[in-house]
């Protein structure tokens, strides 16, 4: 993907130094060949062309319009993380990066990821906008409080690589740095089973499903007052106003901190409103347990191991 | 062409005009063109609003019904009634009417200040109520927070407009002062002009508010939301 | 056609609207465009050698990877004020306020503009804009960023937002109303015979630019109005907790702050018209397209501004339709760089300090305008986005584009406004000056960026250290540069040799009057019967 846009940077890069060359050398060219030679010549009085006009419309036209077209497709492959790709929840923060597997490592500014795979981030921040760059994936994207924004891609060497914040964020904007550790498959699952033992995601989230008493009202066959929410996640729900919304991220964000907002048709406005009594933190993690809420028949994703404590994990990302 | 400024000419045309009805022509077009600025200006804060209704339509349309619409509708009958004046007032100066002119600026002023009074009395009903964020603001309900965002914006619209309405009359002492020194006359009373379009802009920008603001979920017979 | 000769007697005893009057009040109180724009020329200085000496700041800072010599609190609000003050201070008034003022009712054969006292008004706005944001600075300063991006703005900075934001708005007013009176005099205050294609394209340039200024600041006055709203009554609207969108600030700031690089660029786009015409002795190639293409800028300028955006969380869509409108823009730039060219083509040139100015923008504009394509482009600003190369960027178009046009400018119409000639070849000189540190400070930022520096950073990575230095470097020899013109300049107001009304042969109805003008700029008003730029016709005298 990092070549991707590499060849694209090289090709701008080449037709920049043509077209500074061409007209630095006319410039200059003209300036020298055409020099005043005495204080009465007179030039020719040429006032235009409209070929040369056409010519130098049209031409420029067509290359910023391949450019435009490579530009989006490279944008539009950045934009939609492969089916199998492996989330990790980041949380920005003034001034550091708080980052959580789904088995359950946290890790504070690094992010160790296996070579070889997909990783896709599912970002939000605690307070300002901040952005997630890394310059060797050249890849980027704004953390916003209050929303979820992704971005994903896959290592294919072993290596480690900065992590910047790429969003002005305050006073230690510049110090919210940290790297990217990419290792072979084999280390990376030393790693994740070295450490602590954690609990994953999923299960922490289960937890705090339980605390907050989530389950008496979405209750796995219906019943509750609140909508089962097996498989709901990727799935389409009508609202009370008639429009129809994907269960994304966000929604199940603003689900829980917001209810009111977007209530499903058939339902009251009951819910609680959960804003000030969850972190960000427990959010993405009550996120990992509700999508892992598959319907029973689901296949299991690619196992990357045992994994202590897990609930069924679902394979859609 | 020589010399700008033979004899014939009239005093009030400034140096640096060649004739009358390029000064006039000029005022005109630079009130234009103020007026289309002011356009962009409101617009910021008329799109930041439709972007939230759209965003949180019962949270809207409960902050609605928070606003007395009887006083809204009369100070919108009192604005239509004020532009009349002022058109009447136009009418005035274009004709040499000096009592006229002068009466029909007085009314325009004197509609003006009751639509403020009556904006400050609706003030006043929403501060006594806690409805006027970052002063106390309390709203029961799981919408606080988006009817709090209605009520920022319809204080910062029907302020700002305000505003404008407090230097349009600010404006008109000014203007009837003159008016009764006898400084408008048919050939020369562009000040007038122009600030009756100034005076018909801000009240355009009324009608817009006004339903926008206070006629949300208003249909005849209903009173709530979707 | 009148016929004017060169000054017998000495200039002091002419009359002028330098000598018509004196005193301060006379100074303070005039309704002379010219006089005005003198004014706008010692304010707009004062606010560039500030905002300059903030950049030495951070430039001297940034020669060391640690964040060692100021703190980051510091460093931050001097990145803030250094972008507030030199593009709400110095590059959005620059040209049109100093150049624009004293030459489009001259240009246009006009006594002054339409609204006199309204011109002298928006000094007042803008020195009283400028008080507000010098204020904000002694009693602590703002660290946001120039671009105030919310929620960091309007909840969780520390430092004095809403007063440099009161200053912002307030200065904002001063370009609403210069480009009021642009639009105004440009319509109604023409010379007779001077039709809309016989206008010197200078004025088409500040035509545009008028526009833009009349619709585009309004919105950013709003912005910062709601901004400070949140910030003083937390009304929610930017702050997600209150069920606000933080994203929706940059929407609204940037429908302003894109246009208003319009409005940097196109008054020095219309002074390299002049310049390249004036030294080539030819008719500038292409006049109707460069003109329609000014316009078009201002138009698609309205279009694009999603383009800062494209990694804001804003949807995918909306970022493909601002890619192809910002690669539209970027045609009609291409165009006029083109016919600029063309312009050189079998002309007799010469190189008086002005044209090595207008070269080097043509060069450096080029550069910065085609590095914009490698931002326009989705799959590559996704890299580029926040780094050194929009640094890079920006600096290239705004600094080798516009302080070259505005010095060239200057240099040429020196002699018109102060009757006196700067002396050419230290002029040359610091024209060199300037384009070698200028490439020096500004060329190493495209690497960096492309490595991965972001911009905003007090401190950074060790391997980004040799291209630091290079461009401190750079920018040491830029301040030399900058400096010299100042003292030459103000060294050729006594003892710079006279200059009569056309010292360069040039069209265009300023030169037909004696330099320094008449207040009421012309003994007779002028009637219009050639085309513009007709140097190939007709021999046009040096006075």
């Amino acid at each position: 993907m990092a070549s991707d846009v590499d060849n694209l940077y090289f090709f701008l890069l080449a037709v920049t130094a043509f077209f500074s060359t061409l007209i630095a050398g006319l410039v200059i060219f003209f300036a020298i060949r055409y020099r005043r030679r005495s204080e009465v010549e007179l030039p020719e009085p040429i006032t235009g062309s409209t070929k040369l006009e056409t010519l130098w419309t049209v031409i420029p036209a067509i290359i910023v319009m391949i450019i435009f077209g490579w530009g989006a497709k490279v944008f539009l492959s950045f934009n939609r993380a492969p089916a199998d790709a492996m989330p990790i929840y980041v949380v920005g923060k003034q001034w550091m990066w708080k980052l959580q597997h789904l088995e359950g490592q946290r890790e504070i500014n690094e992010l160790h990821i296996p070579v070889g795979r997909a990783v896709k981030l599912i970002m939000s921040s605690e307070d300002v906008i901040h952005s997630f760059y890394v310059p060797a994936f050249r890849v980027k994207a704004d953390v916003l409080p209050g929303r979820y924004t992704s971005i994903w891609f896959k290592a294919t060497q072993p290596g480690e690589y900065h992590l910047f914040c790429a969003e002005y964020c305050g006073t230690k904007h510049s110090g919210m740095i940290g790297k990217v550790v990419s290792m072979e498959p084999v280390a990376y699952e030393a790693w994740l089973s070295g450490g602590p033992r954690e609990q994953s995601m999923t299960a922490r989230g289960q937890t705090l499903f339980q605390n907050f008493s989530c389950h008496t009202c979405h209750k796995p066959d219906g019943s509750g007052r609140g909508p089962a929410l097996e498989g709901i996640f990727g799935k389409s729900v009508t609202l009370q106003t008639g429009q129809a919304v994907v269960v994304d991220e966000n929604y199940l964000r603003e689900s829980i901190l917001s209810p009111s907002s977007k209530v499903v048709a058939g339902y009251q406005p009951v819910m609680p409103a959960f804003q000030g009594l969850v972190n960000e933190d427990g959010l993405v993690q009550l996120l990992a347990f509700i999508k892992s809420l598959g319907p029973q028949a689901a296949a299991p994703p690619p196992s990357t191991g045992p994994v202590p404590g897990t609930e069924r994990q679902n394979s859609k990302p | 062409m020589s010399d700008m400024h033979s004899a014939a000419q009239p005093s009030h045309l400034t140096h640096h005009f060649d004739t009358v009805e390029q000064q006039r022509d000029s005022a005109s077009l630079g009130m234009w063109v103020f007026l289309a600025q002011e356009v962009m200006f409101f617009g910021g804060m008329f799109l930041a609003y439709l972007i939230y209704r759209s965003s949180y339509p019962s949270a809207f349309a409960e902050g609605s019904h928070h606003l007395d619409v009887v006083l809204g509708g009369i100070n919108t009958a009192i604005l239509i009634g004020s532009s009349l004046t002022m058109a009447l007032a136009v009418y005035g100066a274009q004709t040499g009417r000096r009592g006229m002119l002068v009466l029909c600026l007085l009314a325009t002023m004197a509609l003006g200040l009751a639509f403020l009074g009556i904006k400050a009395v609706e003030y006043h009903h929403k501060y006594v109520d806690k409805l006027i964020p970052g002063m106390a603001f309390s709203y029961p309900g799981p919408n606080g927070n988006h009817v709090q965002l209605f009520f920022g914006l319809y204080f910062a619209m029907t302020g700002m407009h305000a505003l404008h309405m407090v230097i349009g009359i600010a404006l008109l002492v000014w203007l009837i002062n003159d008016a009764r020194k006898g400084r408008f006359t048919p050939e020369y009373h562009s000040h007038i002009e122009i600030f009756g379009l100034y005076w018909h802009f801000v009240d355009i920008v009324w009608i817009f508010l006004f339903p926008l603001l206070y006629l949300i979920g208003r249909h005849a017979g209903t009173g709530g939301a979707h | 056609m009148s016929t004017l000769t060169a000054p017998t007697v000495p200039v002091e005893t002419q009359e002028h609207y330098l000598n018509s009057n004196y005193g301060i009040r006379s100074w303070l109180l005039t309704v002379d465009h010219k006089r005005i724009a003198l004014l706008y020329l010692a304010s707009i200085t004062l606010f560039f050698f500030l905002g300059g000496f903030f950049a030495v700041l951070i430039r001297l800072e940034l020669l060391t990877p640690q964040g060692d010599m100021v703190q980051s609190e510091t460093y931050n609000k001097l990145f803030t004020m250094h972008g507030i003050i030199m593009i709400i201070f110095f590059l959005i008034p620059a040209i049109p306020a100093v150049l624009g003022n004293f030459l489009v009712p001259m240009m246009v054969g006009a006594k002054d503009l339409a609204f006199p006292r309204i011109n002298l008004l928006s000094w007042y706005i803008y020195i009283l804009g400028g008080l507000i944001s010098l204020g904000s600075i002694v009693v602590g300063g703002v660290d946001t960023g120039w671009t105030f991006y919310t929620p960091y703005s309007s909840t969780y900075s520390n430092s004095y937002v809403i007063a440099a934001g009161l200053g912002i708005f307030v200065a904002g007013f001063s370009s609403i109303l210069t480009g009021l009176n642009f639009i105004v005099t440009i319509h109604k205050m023409r010379a007779p015979g001077l039709t809309w294609f016989r206008l010197p394209l200078f004025i088409w340039a500040h035509y545009a630019t008028a526009l833009i200024q009349i619709l585009a600041t309004p919105v950013l006055a709003i912005t910062i109005v709601l901004l400070a709203l949140e910030r003083g009554f937390h009304i929610g609207i930017f702050d997600p907790n209150l069920g606000g969108d933080p994203v929706l600030f940059q929407h609204l700031f940037w429908f302003y702050s894109h246009p208003a690089v319009y409005i940097m660029i196109l008054p020095g786009m219309g002074i390299i018209s002049e310049l390249i015409s004036c030294f080539s002795r030819k008719y500038v190639f292409g006049y109707h397209f460069i003109a329609f293409s000014s316009l078009g800028i201002a138009v698609l300028g309205f279009l694009v501004w999603g383009h800062h955006l494209f990694v804001s969380g804003q949807s995918a869509y909306a970022g493909l339709i601002f890619s192809v409108l910002s690669f539209l823009v970027a045609i009609p730039s291409a165009i006029k760089v083109f016919n600029w060219t063309a312009t050189l083509y079998k002309g007799s040139i010469s190189y008086q300090a002005p044209m090595l100015y207008a070269f080097g923008f043509i060069g450096l504009f080029a550069i910065g305008g085609l590095t914009g394509l490698f931002l326009a482009a989705l799959g590559l600003d996704v890299h580029l986005h926040d780094t050194y190369f929009v640094v890079a960027h920006f600096h290239y178009i705004m600094v080798g584009g516009t302080v070259m046009a505005y010095l060239g400018g200057m240099h040429f119409w020196w002699p018109k406004m102060t009757g006196r000639m700067y002396p050419e070849g230290w002029a040359r000189f610091s024209a060199l000056v300037v384009f070698i540190g200028f490439n020096l400070t500004f060329l190493p930022q495209f690497i960096l960026g492309y490595l991965g520096m972001p911009r905003r950073y007090h401190a950074y990575p060790p391997e980004f250290q040799v291209l630091n230095v290079m461009s401190t470097a750079g920018a040491s020899i830029l301040g030399v540069g900058y400096l010299l013109p100042m003292i030459y300049f103000l060294w050729s107001l006594k003892y710079g040799p006279l200059a009569g009304p056309n010292p360069w042969g040039a069209t265009g109805l300023e030169w037909r009057t004696a330099s320094p003008p008449p207040t009421a700029n012309f003994k007779e008003v002028p009637i219009v019967t050639e085309e513009p730029y007709e140097y190939s016709i007709r021999e046009i005298k040096v006075v």
